[in-house]
């Protein structure tokens, strides 16, 4: 098949929220009016230089932004090739880059008068920023997670309760974060007069992918003019991990027109890619779920599949619909990396660098030290370091308790 | 083109009472008993029957379906097999309309043009699927039209009259109202606000609107058979089924009858129906 260039990689989605054969609408007609009124409010927003202030402003003081963009010295000379920058997602306000698009969408909700937030969370990092945002605006806040990813991940179960959310564990199907996600949206039919939902990645019936992707971009934005003050120039290569891909669109999009950047999404190869894994894209093909057709893990019948990964926050059998095109259209490069490699560069950067990375970027961490040897010293590459690793502390010293013995 | 379902609620409207319409899950617990449900439905008063698609993930249905999905798909149920079942059905019964309901997903991953031609040799009168709103029409809905099936088309009480229109527009058959804003089993519907919901959909279309979501016992199905052109039970017989299996969850002796009791208690409920002029 020849694939078309389009001139711009960044024009996307059309009117109908298609990238590619990507994307759509694919929900029930329950839902269907929400969405219209949801793409409507955020098309007003964006055209409100009101909001987009009041914004900043949160983002400035609540977040803590602009996140730093460090020069990792040591882990630079230990891989010996390319200098290696980390973008500081992991130091915002709730330890990863995931406020930075729950700020946005509970801003939309208070400009649609919606006072009850619900959530899906896998890692509980957007469950954490949702639970974050709406105390500070007091609202309702409901999070379904996996019961998996509650016994995995309870340092967040544990601070979304803090915060005066409900977490409600998800018992049904292979209880994570795609069980979490039905749940949610089974939440959102029934109380759709008050209810709005907060979509963690860039995935979901179009408009979530592109406003997700569009709050997030302050990721790449950023990290242009930091890395034009620092360096003088852009980046040469860009790496960041993916699950649903939110942090990897956030960085990427902005730079997606520059052609000569070599740009790196991650996805979680779990025990491998011949065995269980949540590679969408190394290991699926297009279908349709949650309310748009990506890449997704499936069976001959169509069955989504279970996916694993040691990261809860890239367990999830597929991937927001704008990568799947960026990788059809060949513009992004998509690796994986294993549960093993991950746990490697969540040590190599704890002992390196003095930061202890969530084990979602440590598989972007992990395909640095494969790809940062083989390029020149005077080489560019940013790496988003999407959140810290506090939340996995625990179930990291179990894994590597359980290997020494 | 009239398919099987125009017919039968052409003849309803001569007989002047609303259709009784039941949901079962294709597959569930297994293949072959799934079969025999199927074929007792008819016999025991259902007027047209829906068959759901087994999926891993229907996002749009309650605990008791979901649970019955995965039921038939632990038995190794899939969409071939479930165009199979259909076609055993049609070995004996050429009348009663039958309809597939489901999930995009598995039609998409069969091949659109091969499902559409391979459910229509198998006696598939029509498609309700849940994730495909009037914005995908060009995925399935269109293409159905053109094959010769119906389209049925779920409106809700968040469909509102300016909205009305481009739902109804390629909807054919019958329409399938949505009594509540929810997942099937959960609330009950309120048949009065369901007769103003039906008063307000005919004020546009000429279609049989049938009415399902939260209907279980033989009186809600009656009182909703008074205020549209029919009722839908899912979840009530699909708990029926659940109930009779085996603590592992296999059929029992009972599991079919128990199916078909519940259908035939509930369509006297609906025959008794006195249906509203007009």
């Amino acid at each position: 098949m020849n694939i078309v260039k389009p001139n711009s990689y960044r024009s996307g989605p059309d009117e109908r929220g298609h990238f590619g054969i990507f994307g759509g609408r694919f929900v029930a007609e329950t839902l269907m009016p929400l969405i219209l009124d949801l793409e409507k409010a955020y098309t007003a927003a964006k055209a409100d230089p009101a909001f987009q202030a009041e914004m900043n402003g949160y983002l400035k003081n609540y977040v803590g932004r602009p996140s730093p963009l460090y020069f990792a010295e040591r882990l630079t000379e230990h891989l010996g090739g390319a200098k290696i920058y980390l973008k500081r997602e992991e130091l915002n306000h709730t330890g990863s880059h995931k406020v930075n698009n729950v700020l946005g969408q509970i801003m939309l909700a208070r400009r649609m008068g919606k006072k009850r937030i619900i959530a899906e969370t896998g890692a509980g990092q957007h469950g954490v920023a949702t639970a974050t945002l709406c105390a500070r605006f007091g609202l309702e806040c409901v999070v379904y997670m996996g019961a998996v990813d509650v016994d995995r991940q309870q340092p967040n179960v544990i601070r979304m309760e803090m915060l005066g959310a409900t977490v409600v564990p998800v018992q049904s199907g292979t209880r994570t974060l795609k069980d979490a996600m039905n749940e949610a949206l089974r939440d959102w039919v029934t109380n759709v007069h008050n209810t709005f939902y907060c979509i963690g990645t860039v995935a979901g019936p179009h408009p979530y992918p592109t406003l997700v992707r569009d709050f997030q971009s302050i990721i790449g934005n950023e990290t242009k003019t930091q890395m034009q003050e620092i360096e003088g120039r852009l980046p040469d290569s860009l790496v960041a991990c993916i699950g649903g891909g939110s942090n990897a669109m956030g960085l990427f999009h902005p730079f997606l027109d520059d052609s000569t950047i070599e740009i790196f999404g991650v996805e979680a190869a779990g025990h491998g890619l011949t065995q269980l894994h949540a590679a969408s894209i190394a290991g699926g093909r297009p279908g349709v779920l949650h309310g748009n057709r990506t890449y997704l893990l499936m069976d001959a019948d169509g069955q989504i599949q279970d996916a694993h990964s040691i990261s809860a926050g890239l367990d999830y059998p597929g991937i927001g619909p704008e990568h799947s095109w960026l990788h059809e259209i060949g513009r992004v490069n998509y690796l994986s990396a294993t549960d093993d490699e991950a746990l490697a560069a969540f040590q190599l950067l704890s002992k390196l660098e003095g930061i202890i990375p969530a084990l979602e970027p440590a598989h972007a961490i992990a395909k640095v030290m494969e790809l940062a040897p083989k390029r020149p010293k005077d080489h560019l590459m940013v790496v988003n370091l999407s959140g810290r690793g506090d939340k996995d502390v625990p179930q990291v010293g179990d894994i590597l308790k359980g290997k020494s013995k | 083109m009239t398919t099987r379902i125009d017919t039968r609620f052409a003849e309803l409207k001569k007989e002047g009472r609303a259709a009784f319409v039941t949901y079962v899950m294709a597959g569930d617990p297994d293949l072959s008993t799934s079969l025999e449900i199927v074929k007792a439905l008819p016999k025991a008063g259902s007027d047209v029957i829906e068959l759901g698609i087994p999926f891993t993930d229907p996002m749009a249905d309650g605990p008791s379906i979901q649970a019955a999905g995965l039921r038939a798909l632990k038995n190794g149920m899939t969409l071939k097999k479930t165009l199979d079942l259909v076609r055993g059905f049609r070995k004996d019964d050429n009348f009663t309309p039958l309809v597939l309901m489901g999930y995009y997903n598995p039609i998409y991953i069969y091949g659109v043009d091969k499902f559409l031609a391979d459910a229509k040799t198998a006696g598939v009168d029509g498609l309700i699927i849940v994730d495909l709103p009037p914005e995908e029409d060009d995925e399935l809905c269109i293409p159905a039209l053109k094959a010769g099936l119906n389209f049925i088309r779920l409106a809700t009480p968040t469909t509102d009259d300016k909205r009305l229109p481009a739902v109804l527009a390629n909807t054919s058959g019958f329409v399938y109202y949505v009594s509540i804003a929810g997942i099937t089993g959960a609330a009950a519907a309120d048949a009065n606000a369901v007769g103003e919901a039906v008063a307000r959909i005919k004020r546009h279309t000429k279609l049989p609107i049938c009415v399902g979501f939260g209907i279980r016992t033989p009186e809600a199905a009656r009182a909703i058979a008074e205020k549209a052109d029919g009722s839908v039970v899912g979840t009530a017989l699909v708990d029926a089924l659940k109930n009779s299996l085996d603590a592992e969850g296999r059929v029992t002796a009972k599991t079919v009858n128990a199916v078909a009791e519940l259908t035939a208690a509930l369509a006297q409920g609906v025959k008794g129906a006195q249906q509203a002029a007009g």
